[in-house]
C-alpha cells in the first residue's frame, strides 16, 4: 500500500492496518475506531450517510451524520423520525468521532451527496459512496480528494459503459416530441437526482412548456426547486387530465412506464433515463422505446480518470462491476480488490425488500 | 451507412408489428437505389460476405483491447456487435456515443449535428459550459483542431460497404472494416458489425421486411413473394415495380416460396363449438415443418428447394430430399430422421439441423423423410383454394406417382366424437402411430372445407398438444442470458436427487432458459445472486443441497437415453412451469421417477 504522502509524519506511528480504520461487514462499511458504519443496509447505532438514494439512506439508525441536504431527503421519505439523533455535516468540515476525523466532500451525484473522507493516524481512506464526473446543474461538483486507499462504485465499471454527454440525450427527447407532437413523452427516471437532472437540462436546452410529474416525485422535485435548481414549471398529473397531455413531456419513477397508469395517455413514448440504456438489451427488456443514456454515476473512462487522480495505491470495489475494474487496477498496477457489499442497488433502484446483508467471501 | 443503421436502431427497440413494417416501408420510400435494395437484402439474408466473419471481428478488437475486459463486457452486453461497438475505441467517439437523429439522411462525420452544441464549446470529454471548474484536475486534453482523421472523405454509404465486403481479399479486410469502425459513430458501428456478421437478430424476419416493401408498394405480400426469388439484390426491378414505374418481374424461379398455414392451440370450450363430422385429425409430429418445393426451369432442367416455415431455402442441407422430390408441386409437411421405417426422437434429427452442408455420414446415419400433410402446387396448378378434402385426394395421388421412400402420406386419426379423440391423444401407439408414437407431440384438428391460407387463419386449423410432463428439480448453476436477456441470470442447469456414494446427492438432467415471466426472471436473478456458492466465468453456482436451494417444476415433452449428460437422459423441450419457492430442496424428484418415463427401447 501506498504510504500517505500528505499531512502529518504519523505513518512512522506503530503498524496500523487499513482494516482497523474500515472494514467490510455484513451491515456496511465499519469503523471499528470510531464505532459507525458508512451507509448500514441495517438499522446501527451509528451511521454516516452518503446519499439519500434508498440503498444507502435507510431508517432506523440511532444516530445519523449526514449533509443537510441528505437529512432533509431522509426526513421527506421516511418521515422526521428516521432516526434517533440527526447531526448535519458540513461539506469540508472535520468531525472527529474518538481518534477519527470525518470530513464530507461533494460527490457530484445527487443533490446532498458526498464522499466521506476517513482518516486516522495519518492514513487516509475516501469512501466515495455514488459519484459521477460529469456536469450536473442540481448538485455540487465532485472533488477529488488525494488519499492512500480510494473506495469506489462501479456501477459502470466496464468498457462498454461510455456516457455521451447528456445534454445531447436530452435533444433527442426534445427531437422526438418535436416530431411526434400528438404523442406524451413519458420519461421514466429516478425520483431523486435524476428526474430533476433531466428537468434541468430540459430547461437549459431551452424548453419553456410545464414538465408533468408523477405524484411519487412531487416533494422531492419542490425541494429541489427550493434548494435552487432551476426547474421551470413542474404540474403534478391530474389522474382524470392524462388524456390531454398529448405532446406534454411527464417524467415518472421508472416502474411506471410499464403501469397501468401510463396507458392513459395519448400514445405515448416511453423514454427512460439511465447509464443502463447504453445497452440495447437493458432497453428492450424495459419496452423503453427512447432510451435516454443519462447517468449519475460515474462511466468506466471516469471511473479510470478519477482512480488516477486521486492518487491512491489501493482500491476497494464496492458494488457494481468490480471484477472488471479491480482488473484494471492491476494491469496499471493498482492494488485492488471487491469487497463484495451487498445491498447496494443498480442506480438508485433500490432493492424494495432490503434483505439483511450479507458479505460474500 | 448511417440512414441503414439509424433504420436498424429503431427497429431494434420497436416491438410493435406493424410500427416495424411502417419503418421499414418509410425507409424504404424515402432511401434511394441501390441503398434500399441493400437494406433490404440484409433483412431478408440475402447478403452473404465470405471473407468476413465473426472471427475477423475479435480478431480486430482483441489488438485493441484488454482480453479479461472485453470478456466480462461480452458477457454482459450478450450480443458480439454491440460489445464491439460499444468498446471499439474510437478518439473522436469516445464519450460521444450518440445516435442520429431520425431525419438525417446521409451525416457527416465529425461535424456538429443538430442540436449539439459547436465543438468550440464542447470538451472531448464533457461539456463543462458553465463556468463549474472542472473535474479533471490537470489532465483537461485539448480539444483537437480537426474533429478526427479523415473528415474530409465523403460518408460511408452502404453500397461502398456492401461492394467492399465482396471484393476486398481475405488479407485486406481487417484493415478496411477497422476503418470503417474508426469512422463510424456507436450505432453505425453496430449495424455495421450486424451486417458483416450476418443475422441481423433484430426481430425483423424476411418474411415481415417483405410485406413491407409490399406495403410500401400497395401490393399483397405473396405478390412479392412469388416474384422474390427471381431477384437479385438492389432489386432496382422490384422497387421499379413497387413505384408503379416497371412491369411486374417475371416470376422465373419454377420453385419460389409459399407462406405456410399455421394453427391455433385449442382452447377450453373450443369442441362445444366444433362439429367433429367437419373435421380431419393427423399426429403432430415432433420434427420440423418444410415446404419442399420442385419446377421446371425454362431450360427444361429442375429446381428443387427446401424451405423453413419462415422461407429459408435448407436444401443445402438435404441432398438426399432434394434429389428425391422428381415432380414439379409443392408439398407441406414434417421434416424426420426415418431408419428402418421408424421415426426418430428429435433429437435424433437435430444431427442434420443448422448445417449449410452434409457428409455423406451423415446421409446414411440420419436418413431424412418427408411426413407430408398437404399439397400446395400440383404440377403447375396452384391448388390453394381447393378444400382440404380435395387438395389431401391430389396428394395421396401425387405420392403414389413419386417414389416413396423420402415421402409418404401423414395418416389421419380415426374418431367419431372428441372423446375418440382425446382417447387417441392420450396414446396415439394402439391409435395407429404404432411405433411412431414417441414422435407424436399431439394432435392435429383441420377443417375438411379450410383452403391453405398464409399465416394463421382463425376458425381452420387447431393444435392440441399432448400434455406436458413435469418434474420437480432443483437450481443447480445459472448463467446469463443472451440477447434480450443479456445481463440477467437466465440459463438454468437444474437436477434430481439420487443415490451417490455418499448418500443422496443432485445430478443435473437438464437446462431451460424459458417458461418464466419477466417479473419472475427478476426474482431468480435476485435469488441466483444472493446464493452464489462458486463462479466459474459466466456460470454461477447456485446453492442447493437438501436444506437450501431453490426448486423449479420443470415441464417437458420426451425423454431420451444420452450419453452426453451424466445423468444419461436428455430432456426435449424443458422449461420452467412454476417456480416452487415454497418446496424443499429435499422434497424434489429422484431420478428413479424421470427413468420410467424413458422409452423401453435404448
Amino acid at each position: 500500500m501506498t504510504l500517505a504522502r500528505h499531512g502529518a509524519q504519523a505513518v512512522a506511528a506503530p503498524k496500523f492496518r487499513p482494516s482497523e480504520l474500515l472494514i467490510p461487514t455484513p451491515a456496511g462499511l465499519y469503523c471499528p475506531l470510531a464505532d459507525i458504519h458508512i451507509d448500514p443496509v441495517r438499522p446501527v447505532a451509528r451511521a454516516l450517510i452518503t446519499h439519500g438514494h434508498s440503498d444507502h439512506a435507510r431508517a432506523g439508525h440511532g444516530a445519523v451524520l449526514a449533509t443537510r441536504e441528505t437529512l432533509a431527503i431522509m426526513a421527506l421519505r421516511y418521515g422526521e423520525g428516521f432516526t434517533g439523533e440527526r447531526q448535519e455535516a458540513a461539506p469540508g468540515e472535520t468531525t472527529r468521532i474518538g481518534e477519527v476525523a470525518f470530513r464530507f466532500v461533494p460527490a457530484g451525484h445527487v443533490l446532498g451527496s458526498a464522499q466521506i473522507v476517513v482518516e486516522a493516524r495519518g492514513l487516509r481512506i475516501v469512501a466515495s459512496g455514488d459519484y459521477k464526473r460529469e456536469r450536473d446543474p442540481t448538485c455540487a461538483a465532485f472533488e477529488p480528494v488525494p488519499c492512500d486507499i480510494f473506495i469506489t462504485e462501479a456501477t459502470f465499471g466496464l468498457p462498454v459503459f461510455r456516457h455521451p454527454p447528456a445534454h445531447a440525450e436530452v435533444a433527442k427527447l426534445l427531437e422526438s416530441v418535436r416530431l411526434f407532437p400528438e404523442r406524451t413523452h413519458i420519461v421514466g427516471a429516478y425520483s431523486l437526482g435524476k428526474a430533476q437532472r433531466v428537468m434541468a437540462l430540459i430547461r437549459e436546452a431551452g424548453y419553456d412548456r410545464p414538465v408533468y410529474v408523477h405524484g411519487a416525485m412531487e416533494k422531492l422535485t419542490e425541494f429541489y426547486a427550493l434548494e435552487g435548481a432551476r426547474l421551470g414549471e413542474i404540474r403534478k398529473v391530474v389522474a382524470a387530465e392524462r388524456k390531454s397531455l398529448g405532446g406534454e413531456i411527464v417524467i415518472c419513477p421508472p416502474s411506471a412506464t410499464q403501469d397501468l397508469w401510463a396507458r392513459k395517455f395519448p400514445d405515448p413514448v416511453t423514454a427512460f433515463a439511465s447509464g443502463w440504456m447504453r445497452v440495447r438489451a437493458r432497453a428492450r427488456q424495459k419496452g423503453v422505446e427512447l432510451p435516454l443514456i443519462v447517468s449519475d454515476h460515474a462511466d468506466w473512462d471516469d471511473l479510470q480518470a478519477t482512480i488516477r487522480e486521486v492518487g491512491a495505491g489501493e482500491i476497494w470495489v464496492t458494488h457494481g462491476e468490480a471484477e472488471a475494474l479491480v482488473h484494471w487496477c492491476g494491469t496499471v498496477g493498482l492494488r485492488a480488490k471487491p469487497l463484495h457489499l451487498v445491498g447496494y442497488g443498480d442506480e438508485g433502484e433500490a432493492e424494495p425488500d432490503a434483505t439483511p446483508a450479507e458479505v460474500t467471501p | 451507412m448511417n440512414r441503414f443503421a439509424w433504420l436498424l436502431d429503431r427497429l431494434a427497440y420497436e416491438p410493435r408489428r406493424n410500427a416495424k413494417l411502417a419503418l421499414i416501408a418509410d425507409y424504404l420510400r424515402t432511401t434511394p437505389d441501390p441503398d434500399r435494395g441493400l437494406a433490404l437484402a440484409a433483412m431478408t439474408g440475402g447478403l452473404v460476405f465470405p471473407n468476413a466473419k465473426a472471427g475477423l471481428i475479435r480478431t480486430l478488437i482483441s489488438e485493441r483491447t484488454d482480453p479479461v475486459l472485453f470478456a466480462l463486457s461480452y458477457d454482459y452486453v450478450g450480443d458480439l456487435s454491440e460489445t464491439v461497438a460499444l468498446m471499439w475505441p474510437s478518439a473522436e467517439e469516445a464519450g460521444h456515443g450518440s445516435s442520429l437523429p431520425p431525419c438525417g439522411g446521409e451525416m457527416e462525420r465529425g461535424g456538429e449535428r443538430p442540436g449539439e452544441p459547436s465543438p468550440a464549446e464542447r470538451s472531448p470529454g464533457r461539456p463543462p459550459p458553465t463556468p463549474i471548474p472542472s473535474p479533471r484536475g490537470g489532465g483537461e486534453e485539448p480539444y483537437p483542431a480537426t474533429a478526427e482523421p479523415g473528415h474530409n472523405r465523403p460518408p460511408l454509404t452502404l453500397p461502398d460497404v456492401v461492394a467492399g465486403l465482396r471484393s476486398v481479399g481475405k488479407t485486406e479486410l481487417p484493415r478496411l472494416v477497422a476503418s470503417w469502425l474508426d469512422a463510424l459513430d456507436e450505432t453505425g458501428r453496430w449495424a455495421l458489425l450486424k451486417l458483416i456478421t450476418g443475422g441481423l437478430r433484430i426481430g425483423v424476419s424476411a418474411r415481415l421486411a417483405k410485406t413491407a416493401a409490399a406495403s410500401f408498394g400497395g401490393v399483397p405480400a405473396d405478390e412479392v413473394e412469388q416474384v422474390w426469388h427471381g431477384l437479385e439484390p438492389p432489386y432496382a426491378e422490384l422497387f421499379a415495380w413497387l413505384e408503379g414505374r416497371g412491369a411486374r418481374p417475371e416470376a422465373t424461379d419454377p420453385a419460389p416460396f409459399r407462406p405456410v398455414m399455421l394453427s391455433h392451440p385449442l382452447e377450453d370450450g373450443d369442441f362445444d363449438r366444433l362439429d367433429p363430422a367437419e373435421f380431419v385429425a393427423e399426429w403432430k409430429w415432433d420434427g420440423i415443418r418444410v415446404q419442399a418445393v420442385s419446377g421446371t426451369k425454362a431450360d427444361g432442367t429442375r429446381l428443387t428447394r427446401l424451405y423453413s416455415r419462415t422461407g429459408e431455402d435448407i436444401a443445402g442441407a438435404f441432398p438426399d430430399l432434394v434429389e428425391a422430390l422428381t415432380l414439379d408441386g409443392a408439398l407441406d409437411g414434417e421434416l424426420l430422421v426415418m431408419r428402418e421405417g421408424a421415426v426418430q426422437s428429435f433429437n435424433t434429427l437435430q444431427q442434420r439441423l443448422n448445417r449449410k452442408t452434409v457428409t455423406p455420414k451423415m446421409l446414411t446415419e440420419f436418413p431424412a423423410h418427408i411426413r407430408v400433410y398437404d399439397l400446395l402446387v400440383d404440377g403447375d396448378e396452384d391448388i390453394r383454394h381447393l378444400p382440404l378434402d380435395e387438395r389431401r385426394a391430389r396428394l395421396e395421388a401425387f405420392l403414389r406417382k413419386l417414389d416413396g421412400a423420402r415421402f409418404d402420406l401423414s395418416p389421419t386419426i380415426p374418431f367419431a366424437s372428441w372423446d375418440d379423440l382425446a382417447a387417441a391423444r392420450a396414446d396415439p401407439a394402439s391409435a395407429g402411430a404404432g411405433d411412431d408414437a414417441e414422435a407424436v407431440e399431439g394432435c392435429m384438428i383441420k377443417r375438411r372445407s379450410s383452403p391453405y391460407l398464409p399465416g394463421r387463419p382463425k376458425g381452420h386449423w387447431w393444435k392440441w398438444k399432448r400434455e406436458a410432463r413435469l418434474v420437480d428439480c432443483v437450481l443447480m448453476y445459472a448463467q446469463r442470458g443472451h440477447g434480450k436477456r443479456s445481463s440477467f441470470y437466465s440459463d438454468y442447469t437444474f437436477g434430481v436427487w439420487r443415490q451417490g456414494e455418499e448418500g443422496d446427492d443432485l445430478v443435473p438432467v437438464g437446462k431451460a432458459y424459458f417458461g418464466f415471466t419477466d417479473e419472475e426472471l427478476v426474482e431468480i436473478d435476485r435469488y441466483v445472486r444472493k446464493h452464489t456458492q462458486n463462479r466459474f466465468g459466466p456460470v454461477r453456482e447456485v446453492t442447493h443441497n437438501a436444506q437450501s436451494g431453490l426448486v423449479f417444476e420443470v415441464a417437458f415433452e420426451g425423454l431420451q437415453r444420452s450419453t452426453r449428460h451424466k445423468s444419461g437422459l436428455a430432456m426435449r423441450f424443458p422449461r420452467i412451469n412454476r417456480i416452487r419457492w415454497d418446496k424443499p430442496p429435499a422434497e424434489a424428484d429422484r431420478i428413479e421417477a424421470l427413468e420410467q418415463l424413458l422409452p423401453a427401447a435404448g
